[in-house]
C-alpha cells in the first residue's frame, strides 16, 4: 500500500500541546514517522499530500452524538452520521444509548461498534444505557456493558432525578471504575419547559426553565460524587453557576469534569426570536451573560471537552409551533469551525481549542494518550483556519439539517479527513 | 424594535415592538367602526369578494363569534373552522393546514392556537394576512386594541394613566398585548398577583411595577383588570383553592375602593364569579365589561380592513 507525506502542515502534537511545522509519514494506515519542517526528500512509494500551510491534528474526538440509529433510522443512520462527522474532522464518536432499542444490551453495545468500524470512516464508541431503556428506573448491567465495550454510562438526554437512585448508580459505577455522564437538568424544574426562563421567553409566552435547574442538579451530583468516590461527567453545560459549580469541586480534588457544545458558547437565546425552533435546544441557548461564562470557562480549563451535541431530527420534527417542536441539533460538520470562532475572537488559544476537540476527549473516554505517535492509527484531519464558508441547512454532509447555526458564516473548515491513513474526505474546491 | 413575530408587515401576531404611532390608527378606525356598528350602517362592502377563515384550534365563543361578525359587517365570506386538536395530532400538521388553505384562496385569515408562536409559523407559509386571535401564552392583540379603545372612550386618552392587571399574570396573552399596548401609548402598568403566577420576568417587558398584594397595587389606580383564572392553576400547585385565592387576589368592592373613585372595572371574560371578581362588582356602574365585547367587533372590524388593504391580491 502506497504511504503518504503530509507536507507544507502545520501540525498539532497533543502530547505536547504545540503547534508546529513539520511533515508526517504514513503507512498501512500507521503513523511511521515525523521530521521538522524544511526536512528533505522524499521516501520511496509515497503520495505527497500537500497542506498549502494548513493544520494538522489527530482526528477529531465527539464524545456527544446520538444517531438515529437503531431505531430512529428517518432521522439519521450510522452512514449518514459518518459522513457527517467526517466532514467534520471527527474520526470517533461516542454514541448516546436514547435509541430504539436503548443500548442497555451488551450485543447492542458490540453491534455499534461493529457498525462503525462497518463504515470505515467513523469509530463508534458507544455509552452504555445507565439504567434500562433508559428509563431512569433499573440499573442497566454496567459492569457486563463495559465489559462488552461501552465507554461510560448515561441516560443520555434524560438526568437521574430521583437522589438516592443516582447515589447507587455512582457507586456502583466506582465499583467498575466507570464513568457516569450526566444530563445537568433538574427534570421536574425542567418540566414542559422549552426556552430559559427571562425576559426574551416570558415575551414570547413560551414555557420556562429557570437556568437553576442545571445548577441544582449539578451540585447535588457534586456531593453524591463525593459522597461516593465516582467519576462524574456532566454534558453540554451550559451556564455560569452550573460552570462555577463544576470550577470548585476541580479545585477540592473531586473526579469531575464536563464537556460544552459549540450552540453555548456560540450562541445565546436570542436566536429563538420569531419562534426559530432550529435553535430549539435542549438545554436551551441561555442568556448572554451565560454565553460569555462558558467561553471563559473553555480558556481557564474548567471545561475538559467541546462536544457537538450532535442531535439529528427530521425536518417535520421541526415545522411545529416551537413549545411542540423537537428539541436539539446537528452539530458534527460545524464542530471545528464555530469552535475556532472562539479562537479568532482570542477567548483561546489555538492548541487549547484543539485541545478540547482531541486530547481532552479522548482522555475521558479512555483512549490511548498520544495519537500522533509512532505506531497510532492515522486518523488525521486536515483544516485552514481561515477558510470562510457559510452553514446552509440543506447543504450539510449526513442526512439531518436541523443546524442552529444555519447562515452563520464561519471562519476555519475542514479540508481533509483520514481514517486509518484512507482519505474519507476531501473539501470541494468552492 | 417589534419582534420579527409580531411585524410582518400585512400580519398582526402581537403587539410587542409597536409604537404608538402604529397602534393609534386602529383605534382610531375602530372608533368609528363602533358608531357606525351602533347605527347599523356599517359599510358593507370593505372587504366585499374577500374570504376570512377563522381556524381556531381552541374552543373560543366569544372570539371567534366577534371576529365573524366583524367580517360580515364589512361584507366579507366568513368560515368558520374549528380544528380538533385531536386530529392534529393523528398527523395533520400545522403546515398541513397551511396547504391546504393556501389552496383555498383565502384573504383573511384569524388563528387561534393552543400553542405561542403558531400563527407566526403559519403567516410564513400562507399568502393571507394572518391575525392572531390568541396563541398559547403569547399574545392576543386584538383583546388589547378592544380594552384600549374601551378605556380611551371613558378617560379620553391612554397616556398618563394608571392601570392595574390582576390575577393570572404569568400564563395570560392579554396581560402580554396589554402590558407591550399600555406601555407604547405612555400608560403606567402594574401587575397583581401572587409570585406564582407573578413572576419578576414580567416587569422585563416593558415599564411595568410588580405587586404581590392587592391593597398595595390598587391604590389610586385609573383601570382595574382583572383576569380568569384557570381551574387548572390549582391541580398545578400555583395556588391552593379559589376560595384563597379570591379572599386574597379576588376584587370586591372593598378593594375596588383602593383605586380611583371613577376607575373602571375590565375582565376579557369568560368570568369566574366569585374567583377573581365578585359578582357585585363585575355588575357595578363602574364595570365596562360588556363594553369590552361590543368594542372588539369594531376593533377587529379595523383590523380585518386595516390588513385586507396592506395584502396584495394573488
Amino acid at each position: 500500500m502506497t504511504g503518504l507525506l503530509f507536507e507544507n502542515i502545520r501540525i498539532f502534537d497533543p502530547a505536547t500541546g504545540q503547534v508546529a511545522p513539520g511533515r508526517l509519514l504514513v503507512r498501512d494506515g500507521l503513523i511511521v514517522g515525523r521530521d521538522s519542517a524544511g526536512a528533505e526528500g522524499k521516501p520511496e512509494d509515497v503520495d505527497i499530500i500537500d497542506g498549502d500551510g494548513g493544520i494538522l491534528s489527530p482526528g477529531l474526538v465527539d464524545m456527544r452524538v446520538a444517531i438515529g440509529e437503531p431505531g430512529f433510522e428517518y432521522r439519521e443512520t450510522i452512514a449518514s452520521c459518518a459522513r457527517a462527522a467526517a466532514a467534520g474532522g471527527v474520526t470517533t464518536i461516542a454514541v448516546l444509548p436514547n435509541s430504539r432499542p436503548a443500548i442497555d444490551e451488551p450485543s447492542l453495545v458490540r453491534l455499534l461498534r461493529t457498525r462503525g468500524d462497518e463504515t470505515g470512516i467513523v469509530s463508534i464508541l458507544p455509552y452504555g444505557a445507565l439504567t434500562k431503556g433508559c428509563d431512569g428506573e433499573e440499573m442497566a448491567e454496567i459492569a457486563m456493558l463495559r465489559e462488552a465495550g461501552a465507554v461510560a454510562f448515561t441516560d443520555g438526554n434524560r438526568a437521574i432525578a430521583d437522589t438516592k437512585r443516582m447515589r447507587l448508580l455512582l457507586s456502583y459505577a466506582h465499583g467498575v471504575d466507570a464513568m457516569v455522564v450526566q444530563h445537568p437538568e433538574d427534570p421536574s424544574l425542567a418540566r414542559g419547559g422549552c426556552a430559559s426562563a427571562g425576559a426574551l421567553a416570558t415575551r414570547l409566552g413560551l414555557p420556562q426553565i429557570p437556568a437553576a435547574a442545571e445548577a441544582i442538579l449539578i451540585a447535588r451530583d457534586i456531593r453524591l460524587a463525593e459522597m461516593t468516590g465516582a467519576r462524574l461527567h456532566f454534558g453540554h453545560v451550559s451556564t455560569a453557576e452550573g460552570l462555577e459549580l463544576i470550577r470548585h469541586a476541580k479545585a477540592r480534588g473531586l473526579k469531575i469534569t464536563c464537556d460544552t457544545a459549540p450552540p453555548y458558547f456560540a450562541l445565546n437565546e436570542q436566536e429563538i426570536t420569531d419562534f426559530r425552533t432550529y435553535a430549539k435546544l435542549s438545554p436551551p441557548l441561555r442568556s448572554e451573560t451565560d454565553r460569555v461564562a462558558v467561553c471563559a470557562a473553555l480558556a481557564d480549563g474548567t471545561i475538559d471537552a467541546v462536544a457537538s451535541d450532535h442531535t439529528p431530527w427530521d425536518a417535520d420534527d421541526k415545522r411545529l409551533p416551537f413549545a411542540q417542536a423537537a428539541a436539539g441539533g446537528t452539530g458534527l460538520a460545524t464542530l471545528l469551525s464555530v469552535t475556532l470562532e472562539r479562537v479568532h475572537a482570542g477567548d483561546i488559544p489555538l492548541e487549547r481549542a484543539l485541545h478540547l476537540l482531541t486530547d481532552g476527549p479522548a482522555r475521558l473516554l479512555g483512549l490511548s494518550g498520544d495519537r500522533l505517535a509512532t505506531g497510532a492509527s492515522a486518523d488525521l484531519c486536515l483544516f485552514d483556519p481561515d477558510l470562510v464558508w457559510t452553514v446552509t441547512s440543506g447543504q450539510l454532509p449526513g442526512r439531518a439539517q436541523n443546524t442552529p447555526f444555519d447562515g452563520r458564516l464561519l471562519r476555519g473548515a475542514v479540508i481533509g479527513t483520514w481514517k486509518n491513513g484512507a482519505r474519507v474526505f476531501e473539501r470541494s474546491p468552492s | 424594535m417589534a419582534d420579527a413575530a409580531a411585524s410582518h408587515g400585512r400580519h398582526l401576531l402581537g403587539l410587542a415592538g409597536m409604537t404608538a404611532a402604529e397602534i393609534t390608527p386602529f383605534l382610531d378606525l375602530a372608533a368609528s367602526y363602533a358608531l357606525l356598528s351602533r347605527s347599523r350602517t356599517a359599510p358593507r362592502d370593505a372587504l366585499r369578494g374577500r374570504t376570512l377563515i377563522n381556524l381556531f384550534f381552541e374552543d373560543s365563543t366569544r372570539t371567534r363569534t366577534s371576529f365573524e361578525l366583524a367580517g360580515k359587517r364589512l361584507g366579507a365570506d366568513v368560515i368558520n373552522m374549528t380544528v380538533a386538536t385531536s386530529s392534529v395530532n393523528k398527523g395533520e400538521t400545522l403546515l398541513d393546514t397551511a396547504a391546504t388553505l393556501n389552496a383555498m384562496r383565502c384573504d383573511l385569515l384569524v388563528v387561534r392556537h393552543a400553542q405561542s408562536g403558531a400563527p407566526a409559523l403559519l403567516s410564513r407559509k400562507v399568502e393571507a394576512c394572518v391575525v392572531n386571535a390568541g396563541d398559547g401564552m403569547h399574545e392576543h392583540p386584538t383583546q388589547a386594541l378592544l380594552d384600549a379603545l374601551t378605556i380611551r372612550r371613558h378617560a379620553g386618552k391612554l397616556d398618563g394613566l394608571t392601570v392595574a392587571i390582576c390575577g393570572d399574570v404569568g400564563h395570560s396573552r392579554v396581560a402580554r398585548s396589554n402590558i407591550h399596548l399600555l406601555t407604547a401609548m405612555g400608560s403606567k402598568v402594574r401587575v397583581i398577583g401572587p409570585p406564582t403566577l407573578v413572576s419578576g420576568a414580567i416587569a422585563s417587558l416593558g415599564n411595568v411595577e410588580v405587586f404581590h398584594s392587592m391593597e398595595d397595587g390598587l391604590r389610586d389606580v385609573d383601570v382595574v383588570m382583572t383576569l380568569r383564572l384557570q381551574r387548572e392553576r390549582m391541580g398545578a400547585g400555583l395556588v391552593p383553592s379559589a376560595r384563597e385565592f379570591f379572599r386574597f387576589y379576588g376584587l370586591d368592592r372593598r378593594r375596588l375602593a383602593l383605586a380611583k373613585p371613577d376607575a373602571l372595572v375590565m375582565h376579557p371574560g369568560p368570568m369566574n364569579r366569585g374567583v377573581e371578581i365578585a359578582s357585585d362588582v363585575a355588575d357595578s356602574v363602574q364595570s365596562v365589561i360588556q363594553e369590552q365585547v361590543e368594542m372588539g367587533v369594531a376593533v377587529r372590524m379595523a383590523v380585518l380592513d386595516r390588513l385586507s388593504r396592506l395584502r396584495v391580491p394573488a
